[in-house]
């Protein structure tokens, strides 16, 4: 909201200073000639239509539900009017960023009420749709974008509507007439309302818009991604179009936007929908089941198909030290994995068993290897060192490493001495 | 045999090159292992040729490992099975043998981590087969090491209990050459892990999968298997008709199916199961559901089956009809245990299948001599007929078998009706080598006099409990069947010493069980070791006689005896002592030995350096020292403690033996 709004007020700045430029134009007219002054004042317009196409994109977008043949209705007609009075552009367009802003409905010029108003009813007659959506938001979260239920249309047989980038990633659908705050859903607007009056309070007000009065024309609707070269989008060769609205939205963030949403647990799945993320959390720190590439899969059957799918990958199987710790575990400890498995080396803590272990043999060796007589002490030292591999194997701090490589210098030797 | 070559000119052997050598070590390791021994201490040459021969070494205890690679550098084939505690790092000393490297067994291995597995199979890339049967602490680690071997082509995990889907993915994506997997007990694998295994390795030939918690998800992969012949499902309850009635199969090539102990297969889902495999030779039912006509009717159509096992299964009279329609011929059948079974249905069944070779109705209580008289005129070509137990067999059928029979190889008459006559026409198979009579009340030295006569090729029999026995038959047996490895004649109260005696003629025996015959004293046991070199079990219990004089021979000469058991002898500790000292003994049971005081056991338990499991009393527990006990597990022992009261008599009254149940296992 704050993004576009700013995106308007830059834009008005330009528009002043063009306006200002036109002004001392006009001043200096009498010196040039009247060709190069005609080439000139065109330039300007053609600057100003752009920016005032520009402008109206940008209000347009904060009415994101705006359906997208109706917006690219509306700026080419006000374009016309633009052009055909540009110096009557900077009040109009003031007046409508302030109507995004508070209030003042009224002292909208003739021009663009129209146009406002076709677009709040646009938004009421979408809320059903909208509604829906919602409902089957839950279920079909990860799965209505991915293309897992492919419907195979005749290619005329619907309607194809392109949202741009920033309708799709505004944060709010639904906008009060009256104070245009925003909002996620209908209802949450309907109950909103009931502040500005009684008129809003009564069951007509407040009931679900009927969806069947609005859908009497019905062409199947299908949406198309905006990104050019996308699959989604409908310039691409096999294109597939998006069900709904939601699912453009999930589509375009998922593909098309940073991950800007990291997981608080592992700090290193990031998420561009926060559905998403949350769905990630939920498992987050449980049994991971890894793959010798570096995918992990939440689901051991996801990684044994994974695996029987690709030539060369196999279980990757997680190191002794991450047993006794499983279930929330060191991020520290993780984010190494991680780094590991980006980089594709595979999963392995290879150093740090290889010192463990092997000192744990040779301990071992020494206790049992060298007992012609039974010996109550070599035996003790047996079970110390057994008991005592555990912490020391688990701890990678470098003074304990030191400690066990002198260990295995000794045991090496003692291994020696019974051999020969 | 080695003391002969002993005395040969040295200047002839330089001639024979290595080859030949070779040849002649290999004949002479076959019979008797210690004459490779008496061979390599001969002199300096004969111990670098035995050295530089000899292949496969099976150790007593892991710390020698580096002193056989120094001596033996051409060993293929490392059996470590009597080494439970062999550690990683003793591991990686046996793999200094490299690439020559081809077999080895690592059963029961506790300590044995991914680390030394890792090691392993990197320093011997040409591993074919492991063995780690019974590893139960094994990780999936150590089982993501062993996918490293990339050669390894037979893998024995029985009862890995802790490796789970992900160590066999890790097995299935890198041991791709796999033929041979045996995963049975792994209780953690599931269909997952079993699946992937049929898709990544396309050259499996058998595979074991018995109580493994699987379900027909994975049977389809499985019977895609392009060269599998071996499927091996017993216990595999998750498989039941439901989940077979979808499966997707192909033809296969399967040969043996074994779905022993699988109570949700009915004849639908064998029929679903088996449906591509037109080539089937073995099919193994035991233990599951009712074998009924369906059944029956659903195993005809495999033109190719030789092989038919339904023991324990309840048997309808009818499928044993539909048997005997069968357009095939069954070489092998196994009715054991199985209610049922009449002598009409045995009828029908022998008459179609004249061709069978063995044959076993074990504790098939319905069926009488008339089964017998129509088994033994259809079936000439037995090698094996198995029927202990089957009670309503008059005396005179046992003579059928003998004159009808002739090849007889295998005979198990154990608590059946046989007397005397039985045993003079079973004598008449001179091939056969194994004679069970346990608990033939009836047959007396009379008969086996006539065996011994004949019957030159017998190598075991079982007298147990056959009471009518005394040393004349046995002498008769010692004297006829120079080939005796095994020979039971617990509770033969009437023998004596002179049988022993008479026994130490038998050059190859093996096993003695001579339990409860309480006439043995010290003189047949000394006899016994000085004559049978191959002695590895011996079991003497109840007999009161035997002291310490009878186990100093034994600590002499008996240089093979593993187990022995020595419960209720007048054994003391000086006997035990010197036993322990010298033999090369790794099981010892001894309760109620009276004259065994606590020093003197942990004396000997110190003493016996090559110990593996000891059954002793539980009184023992309180009075040696726990620091030993302690020690002796380090060493890789296993104490059993027993509590059972003393029973000072033999009981030689056959009212008293409480054998209803038929299915004694001697």
């Amino acid at each position: 909201m704050l993004n576009n709004l700013s995106f308007v007020e830059q834009k008005v700045h330009q528009l002043q200073e063009l306006v200002q430029m036109i002004v001392g134009r006009r001043a200096q007219v009498s010196g040039n000639q009247d060709e190069l002054v005609q080439q000139q004042q065109q330039l300007i317009t053609a600057d100003l239509t752009s920016i005032i196409v520009q402008l109206i994109s940008a209000a347009g977008s904060l009415l994101p539900s705006m359906k997208h043949n109706l917006s690219a209705a509306t700026p080419s007609g006000l374009q016309l009017n633009r052009a055909l009075f540009p110096s009557v552009t900077n009040a109009g367009i003031g007046m409508m960023t302030q109507n995004n802003e508070g209030p003042v409905q009224q002292a909208v010029g003739d021009v663009t009420k129209p146009v406002e108003q076709s677009n709040h009813m646009d938004v009421m007659a979408n809320c059903a749709t909208e509604m829906n959506c919602n409902m089957e938001e839950d279920h079909e979260l990860k799965d209505d974008d991915d293309g897992k239920e492919e419907e195979h249309l005749p290619p005329g047989s619907y309607e194809i509507l392109q949202l741009e980038k920033e309708e799709i990633l505004a944060p709010h659908t639904h906008f009060c007439t009256i104070c245009g705050k925003g909002f996620k859903r209908d209802a949450n607007l309907r109950m909103h309302m009931r502040g500005h009056g009684d008129e809003y309070k009564t069951p007509a007000a407040l009931a679900k818009p009927n969806k069947e009065s609005s859908s009497e024309k019905v062409l199947l609707k299908r949406y198309s991604c905006p990104f050019v070269g996308c699959k989604r989008n409908k310039e691409h060769k096999k294109f597939q179009p998006l069900k709904t609205i939601l699912c453009v939205k999930n589509h375009y963030k998922r593909t098309h936007c940073d991950k800007s949403y990291t997981c608080s647990r592992c700090h290193t799945k990031k998420f561009s929908v926060i559905a998403d993320l949350k769905t990630h959390e939920k498992h987050c720190g449980r049994d991971k089941w890894l793959c010798s590439c570096g995918t992990t899969f939440s689901r051991k059957d996801k990684l044994f198909g994974h695996i029987a799918l690709f030539q060369g990958h196999t279980p990757a199987i997680p190191s002794e030290e991450h047993k006794g710790t499983s279930g929330v575990s060191n991020p520290v400890e993780d984010s190494n994995a991680t780094t590991n498995t980006d980089v594709n080396m595979g999963f392995s803590f290879g150093s740090n068993d290889v010192i463990g272990n092997s000192s744990q043999n040779i301990i071992d060796l020494k206790g049992n290897v060298d007992d012609p007589f039974f010996s109550l002490l070599n035996y003790e030292y047996t079970l110390g060192g057994l008991q005592d591999f555990p912490q020391t194997s688990f701890d990678d701090s470098p003074s304990s490493f030191s400690f066990l490589i002198s260990e295995e210098k000794d045991g090496l030797m003692s291994g020696s001495n019974e051999v020969d | 045999m080695a003391k002969s070559i002993k005395h040969q000119n040295h200047s002839y052997l330089e001639l024979l090159n290595e080859e030949i050598l070779f040849l002649i070590l290999d004949h002479l390791s076959i019979n008797d292992h210690l004459a490779l021994k008496s061979f390599s201490l001969t002199c300096k040459s004969f111990h670098s040729i035995e050295s530089h021969h000899r292949r496969f070494v099976k150790l007593l205890r892991p710390e020698f490992i580096p002193c056989i690679l120094r001596r033996y550098p051409f060993l293929s084939h490392l059996d470590l099975s009597l080494c439970p505690r062999v550690t990683d790092f003793q591991l990686q000393t046996a793999s200094f043998l490299g690439s020559s490297l081809l077999s080895l067994k690592l059963t029961s291995c506790k300590f044995v981590t991914g680390l030394g597995v890792s090691d392993l199979v990197s320093k011997c890339p040409n591993l074919v087969e492991l063995d780690l049967s019974n590893a139960t602490e094994l990780s999936d680690s150590a089982a993501a090491a062993i996918a490293g071997a990339k050669n390894l082509e037979r893998l024995l995990m029985v009862r890995c209990k802790r490796v789970s889907d992900m160590g066999i993915g890790c097995i299935a994506v890198g041991c791709q050459n796999l033929k041979r997997i045996s995963l049975k007990w792994c209780l953690r694998v599931t269909d997952l892990g079993v699946g992937l295994l049929a898709l990544k390795c396309k050259d499996l030939h058998s595979l074991d999968l018995s109580y493994v918690p699987i379900t027909e998800k994975s049977l389809e992969p499985i019977l895609q298997l392009p060269y599998l012949e071996d499927l091996v499902l017993v216990g595999c309850l998750g498989i039941d008709d439901d989940g077979l009635a979808s499966l997707n199969k192909g033809r296969t090539l399967l040969k043996t199916l074994d779905l022993s102990n699988c109570q949700n297969i009915s004849h639908t889902g064998l029929a679903n199961l088996t449906r591509g495999a037109g080539c089937l030779k073995e099919i193994i039912l035991a233990y599951g559901s009712t074998v009924t006509l369906d059944v029956a009717r659903c195993l005809q159509k495999f033109s190719m089956l030789q092989c038919l096992k339904l023991d324990g299964c309840q048997v309808t009279c009818s499928s044993l009809k539909m048997i005997g329609n069968w357009s095939g011929s069954l070489k092998e059948l196994s009715l054991s245990k199985c209610r049922g079974v009449t002598d009409e249905g045995i009828a029908s069944v022998v008459k179609k299948h004249t061709q069978l070779r063995k044959l076993d109705i074990t504790c098939c209580r319905k069926i009488t001599s008339v089964s017998i008289d129509c088994i033994t005129s259809s079936c000439t070509a037995l090698t094996s007929l198995k029927m202990e137990a089957c009670s309503h067999i008059s005396k005179g059928a046992f003579v059928l078998i003998g004159q009808r029979c002739r090849v007889l190889e295998e005979l198990d008459v154990t608590d059946n009706d046989v007397d005397d006559e039985g045993l003079k026409s079973i004598s008449r198979c001179s091939r056969i080598s194994c004679l069970k009579l346990g608990i033939c009340l009836d047959i007396t030295d009379e008969g086996l006099i006539q065996i011994g006569l004949h019957c030159s090729k017998l190598k075991e029999i079982d007298l147990y409990r056959a009471i009518r026995i005394s040393d004349g038959g046995i002498a008769s047996i010692a004297e006829g069947c120079p080939a005796l490895e095994l020979i039971n004649i617990a509770y033969c109260d009437q023998v004596t010493d002179a049988s022993l005696i008479s026994l130490s003629k038998c050059s190859r025996l093996k096993a003695l069980e001579a339990r409860g015959c309480s006439s043995f004293t010290s003189e047949g046991v000394a006899a016994i070791a000085a004559g049978c070199g191959q002695l590895s079990f011996l079991d003497i219990k109840k007999c009161f006689n035997i002291d310490n004089s009878g186990m100093i021979p034994l600590a002499r000469y008996s240089l093979n005896l593993k187990q022995i058991n020595l419960s209720y002898c007048s054994v003391t500790d000086t006997g035990l002592l010197a036993l322990a000292s010298r033999s090369p003994l790794q099981n010892i049971t001894m309760l109620h030995l009276a004259g065994l005081s606590p020093n003197g056991l942990a004396a000997a338990l110190l003493a016996c350096r090559g110990l593996k499991k000891v059954k002793l009393h539980e009184s023992f527990k309180a009075q040696l020292p726990q620091s030993l006990l302690d020690h002796m597990e380090s060493r890789g022992c296993v104490f059993h403690w027993r509590d059972k009261a003393f029973q000072p008599q033999v009981d030689t009254d056959p009212s008293q033996w409480n054998l209803q149940t038929g299915s004694r296992q001697p």
